[in-house]
């Protein structure tokens, strides 16, 4: 009767004596792994123009109806008049870039996805160019 | 009794009044964090480095908080009981001694005794203190008019009294080691060898029984959060709420001081240390034992706490009064 409380006591001691795990999160971040899904980015090129090509697979293959796009033609190249994301229709499941055949469109590892407004979550072009790395 | 001696006896409780409030602000901030160390959190980290400010923030949102009165409440016993929980408590610290004498380092000329008053019957008087202060917990229970108070204050009714008489027997054996009820003379007794070496089933009696005096896990039934929301004080808001609070945690404080004072030879250790230094590490240590089995402990069915109360405790309590007696005509 007496060995399973003497038991537990050693257990909260050991514990009590051990690191804590909790992670301060504003202060300090846990970070995501490495396949984590997180806001899409689109790459440039090196000249700094859009990677896209406009041929509109995204857009067709989205689930959740997130991606808009125009497409435009300049000197018989493809390229997006406009590029629309919903970063809250979106649904984060990567078929966008699963899809790209020019591997523009991707999926960082960022999570916080927290905005005040809706429009700050609604991704345009140049956003997810900003966000998008340079093609080496 | 001249009116020198009355200056220096109210600021001998001014000085040990103060103590207490501030220990009972941080014992609640060092339960948070051995609770949180034990379950591999972190605690209160925001108020101040590492929440050292959080009692005070903790005070100042329970003076600000809106004072409750229910329509159904008792007006009388409802304003009564939390100062009738906590006065008896703090009145306790009256005879409990925190040190032989001390001249302050040579500021003073006469030595001065640390204890309020040396009362010849301390330990009854800590005994019948701590008895009214369940008063304050009973009348709480029963002045809000609410099912889950009743129910919680008639199970602290009789719970406090199951295990007051396991408290008080679990005494015994060092009131007849000491000869004496006077808790100075008990603790010069100690000088040489302290009383839980002769008195070991003695203290774990008094350790078990001084937390279910204390209302606290595993014996938390009069306030068991979980099925009687908060027991006894449900419908406490505001200071009337910290009152019953501060009177719990105050309440800590005594059993420590008095498990001290009884069990582990009071201020005295090897001389390396000051006495008072002595003194309170013993104190904290008993606070972190009684932490620590909460951390530790589910709560118990109230079946099984009477049961363990009537049938494991008291006997117990019995059969080591008379075994200690018995050794020591034996010794004589």
């Amino acid at each position: 009767m007496i060995t399973p409380l003497l038991k537990g006591l050693w257990v909260t001691f050991k514990h009590f004596v051990s690191k804590p795990i909790t992670v301060q999160y504003p202060k300090a971040r846990v970070g995501s792994f490495d396949a984590y899904r997180g806001l899409q980015a689109i790459r440039r090129n090196p000249d700094g123009s859009i990677k896209c090509v406009a041929c509109g697979l995204c857009e067709v293959v989205c689930p959740a109806l997130a991606i808009r796009i125009e497409i435009g033609e300049y000197e018989g190249r493809r390229y997006p008049i406009t590029y629309e994301l919903d970063g809250f229709r979106c649904i984060y499941c990567g078929l966008c870039e699963d899809v790209c055949p020019v591997n523009a469109i991707y999926l960082t590892k960022e999570y916080e996805n927290v905005r005040y407004t809706k429009e700050e979550l609604m991704l345009d072009k140049n956003a997810l160019l900003k966000r998008g790395e340079m093609v080496k | 009794m001249s009116p020198n001696a009355i200056v220096f006896v109210v600021i001998k409780i001014l000085v040990i009044f103060a103590l207490v409030m501030l220990v009972v602000a941080y014992l609640t901030l060092l339960e948070r964090k051995i609770l949180a160390h034990m379950q591999i959190r972190l605690g209160p980290m925001f108020a101040g480095p590492h929440g050292i400010l959080q009692p005070i923030a903790d005070g100042i949102k329970l003076f600000f908080k809106e004072d409750i009165i229910t329509k159904e409440a008792d007006k009388l016993f409802y304003f009564l009981s939390p100062a009738l929980s906590i006065i008896p408590t703090l009145m306790i610290f009256a005879v409990i001694p925190f040190g032989d004498q001390t001249t302050l380092w040579g500021l003073l000329k006469e030595p001065v005794k640390l204890s309020i008053t040396e009362l010849n019957i301390g330990l009854l008087y800590v005994f019948a203190m701590g008895g009214i202060a369940t008063y304050g917990i009973v009348f709480g229970g029963w002045a809000q008019n609410n099912k889950y108070s009743l129910l919680g204050g008639v199970r602290a009714a009789a719970q406090l009294i199951s295990y007051e008489v396991a408290f008080t027997l679990s005494v015994f054996g060092v009131i007849l080691l000491a000869g004496s009820l006077n808790l100075v003379e008990i603790v010069d007794k100690q000088k040489n060898m302290w009383y839980i070496v002769y008195q070991p089933v003695g203290f774990i009696l008094f350790l078990i029984a001084s937390v279910a005096e204390l209302k606290r896990t595993p014996f938390d039934l009069p306030e068991a959060e979980s099925e009687l929301v908060a027991g006894f004080h449900a419908d406490y808001s505001s200071m009337k709420f910290a009152m019953f609070f501060m009177a719990e945690y105050a309440s800590i404080i005594v059993c420590s001081c008095i498990g001290t004072v009884l069990f582990l030879g009071g201020w005295h250790g090897p001389s390396f240390l000051p006495p008072f230094v002595w003194y309170m590490l013993k104190v904290f240590v008993l606070m972190y034992v009684i932490i620590w089995l909460r951390a530790t402990y589910p709560r118990l069915r109230y079946d099984q706490l009477m049961k363990f109360g009537w049938k494991v405790m008291i006997p117990l309590g019995f059969v080591n009064i008379f075994a200690t007696a018995i050794v020591l005509i034996l010794v004589k």
